[in-house]
């Protein structure tokens, strides 16, 4: 493996996708308004309510969905201790609930560079002049392959540090100090996030021998949005709570998934089968 | 002469089609090979499996003394492939373009800027090397192809179809090239065209290439000689024969075949020893001879007599 050679293949799919600005633009964005405005909007609107003597009270009660939550979970009930209505809001909306949002980025991102990478590549007919050059398949796949990694997980670390400076200011007024992150984000953000980052290259790669172009591509492997979905609805019913060590059950069987997938995706990524399409 | 490609019996099937059907032949250190043949004929395969991109289904190659399916990689560092289409990263700026490939050449990191510079000068690019290859001409996206394949002096050359869709100027610019990179600086040039004007004029020997199979292969002399046997030659007359002059030539021994039109006489004959007696029997019946000449079949009716005799 020559580190020239990787990076020079990751640069340069990077330096592809920049042109498409139809497809990182919208990833960019989405994100920012998950990122600022959600949280901003979720910390300051209840002060709006408070503004009109609109009661809270549901949030710390015993019955109703987040009594209902904070007994099935006992770990989020430890964490609400002492906290009055207001701080519970914040710090269960922004501190737990909004968390796996923060998971579509990898995902988003590797997918979308992924796809312009293997298969945008393809689709350009540019593949032919590559194989043709000294790089190695592995140095073909792994260039690739961290063209999406790297930056995907790089963005979604970028955008935690946002998340945080913005959930901490908005909410200081009514939590008085710096609250986030709660323990649970570091796994979520250090073990799990990069899980998603691979699994978004490893899909892809995948289903990059059977489909055509980067919107097929795209679109297919974007779909696994729907699994940071799942995470996000099964957090807010209750179902799944992703604490410390359920991120960490829930990041190692990912990289199992990753692993399992990448195996076969290297497999077919040969320069034969680049060219002949089979 | 040093063989700088040898091959035998060299295979390779896609499902049921034999694309490379058992080719044999050696190309040998600074000639422009040609390698001739219809759309389909395996050309661009043969290319593939040279430079180790394809696996042989079967058979041997050597280039440059190494194995293509076993040290693909090793050998790509010393070869240049046009390929067929430019296939350039239009979304990228020309310099761009060559900086990336040179690097995956492994052009040393202190070399590459320079060498770039030179090469898109040498391929009057350097005013557009800041622009994207998408806005290119056709003849400029294969300059800068041809620059890519020449970035990292590889000492064998491999070019499909070069001059494929460029105007006449755009090809003569390259086919000069392509002399000059033969003829001063020794580069062993493998040339896949069905341009056979082209051919002609830069290729030291051909092979003919038809659906998988390889028909023939050598000098045109040799291709020729062994197509029709002995040579040619073109009698021209003054003035139109009073008499049929052609009969008579027919009946000399070692006269294979008189082709006849008005003005002229084109003899094929099984040595030179024969051409005297050609011109005397010409001259007893009373021809005025304006000159004898010595013809070259053009490489166009040689292709045409090699596929018509490969017919079943
Ligand atoms: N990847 C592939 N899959 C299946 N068949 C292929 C593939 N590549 C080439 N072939 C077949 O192999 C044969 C030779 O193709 P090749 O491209 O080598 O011809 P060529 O001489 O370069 O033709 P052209 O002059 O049109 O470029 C053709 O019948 C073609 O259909
Ligand atoms: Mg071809």
């Amino acid at each position: 493996m020559n580190g020239r050679t990787l990076l020079t293949i990751a640069v340069k799919d990077l330096k592809e996708v920049r042109q498409n600005r139809a497809a990182w633009i919208p990833a960019l964005v989405v994100p920012l308004v998950v990122v600022v405005l959600l949280p901003v909007g979720l910390i300051l609107i209840p002060g709006l309510f408070r503004a009109t003597t609109i009661s809270m009270t549901p949030l710390s009660a015993d019955s109703g969905p987040i009594g209902m939550m904070r007994e099935r979970v006992p770990a989020l009930d430890r964490a609400l201790v002492g906290l009055d209505e207001y701080q519970t809001w914040v710090v269960l909306m922004t501190g737990y609930l909004l968390a796996p949002f923060l998971l579509i980025f990898p995902l988003m991102f590797s997918t979308i560079v992924a796809s312009e990478s293997f298969v945008g590549e393809k689709e350009r007919k540019t593949l032919e002049a590559l194989v043709y050059t000294p790089a190695s398949d592995g140095e073909l796949f792994l260039g690739k392959a961290l063209a999406a990694f790297v930056p995907a997980v790089l963005l979604t670390w970028t955008s935690f540090l946002v998340y945080g400076v913005a959930v901490n200011a908005a909410g200081w007024r009514v939590m008085g100090r710096i609250w986030f992150p709660p323990a649970s984000w570091w796994p979520l953000m250090l073990w799990v996030a990069p899980a998603f980052a691979a699994l978004g290259v490893a899909v892809t790669v995948l289903i990059s021998t059977r489909v055509r172009t980067f919107m097929e591509a795209y679109q297919i492997s974007g779909s696994l949005v729907l699994l940071v979905l799942m995470l996000v609805l099964g957090q807010v019913t209750g179902v799944l709570y992703l604490s410390a060590g359920m991120a960490l059950s829930v990041g190692l069987a990912l990289w199992l998934v990753d692993a399992l997938l990448l195996y076969f995706g290297i497999r077919t990524f040969r320069r034969e089968a680049l060219l002949v399409g089979g | 002469m040093v063989p700088v490609i040898e091959v035998e019996a060299l295979t390779r099937s896609f499902g049921p089609i034999r694309a490379v059907d058992g080719v044999t032949f050696q190309v040998y250190e600074g000639e422009v090979f040609g390698l001739l043949g219809p759309n389909g004929a395996g050309k661009t395969t043969t290319v593939r499996l040279l430079n180790g991109v394809l696996k042989a289904s079967g058979g041997r190659a050597r280039v440059l003394g190494i194995d293509p399916a076993a040290d693909g990689c090793a050998l790509r560092r010393r070869t240049g492939v046009l390929t067929e289409t430019p296939s350039l990263y239009e979304r990228l700026t020309a310099r761009e373009n060559l900086l990336l490939f040179g690097a995956l050449y492994g052009i040393p990191e202190a070399d590459l800027p320079r060498r770039v510079d030179r090469m898109l000068e040498w391929f009057e690019l350097a005013e557009r090397a800041e622009d994207r290859v998408g806005n290119f001409s056709k003849g400029m996206k294969q300059r800068l192809a041809l620059a890519r394949a020449l970035l990292h002096e590889p000492p064998l050359l491999f070019l499909d179809e070069p001059t494929a869709g460029l105007d006449p100027e755009a090809a003569r610019q390259v086919t000069d090239l392509i002399r000059q990179l033969s003829h001063q600086e020794g580069r062993t040039v493998f040339l896949c065209t069905h341009n056979l004007p082209e051919a002609q004029h830069l290729c030291d020997r051909v092979a003919v290439m038809d659906r998988g199979r390889l028909l023939a292969i050598g000098t045109l002399e040799e291709l020729s000689r062994s197509l029709w046997g002995g040579f040619q030659v073109e009698v021209d007359f003054l003035e139109p024969p009073a008499v049929p002059v052609a009969d008579a030539l027919r009946l000399l021994p070692d006269v294979t075949d008189v082709r006849s039109e008005p003005l002229r006489l084109t003899v094929r004959v099984t040595g030179e020893a024969t051409i005297p007696a050609v011109v005397e029997a010409l001259v007893r019946q009373g021809a005025r001879i304006l000159r004898v000449s010595p013809r070259q079949p053009s490489l166009e009716e040689i292709y045409f007599e090699i596929r018509k005799e490969a017919q079943p």
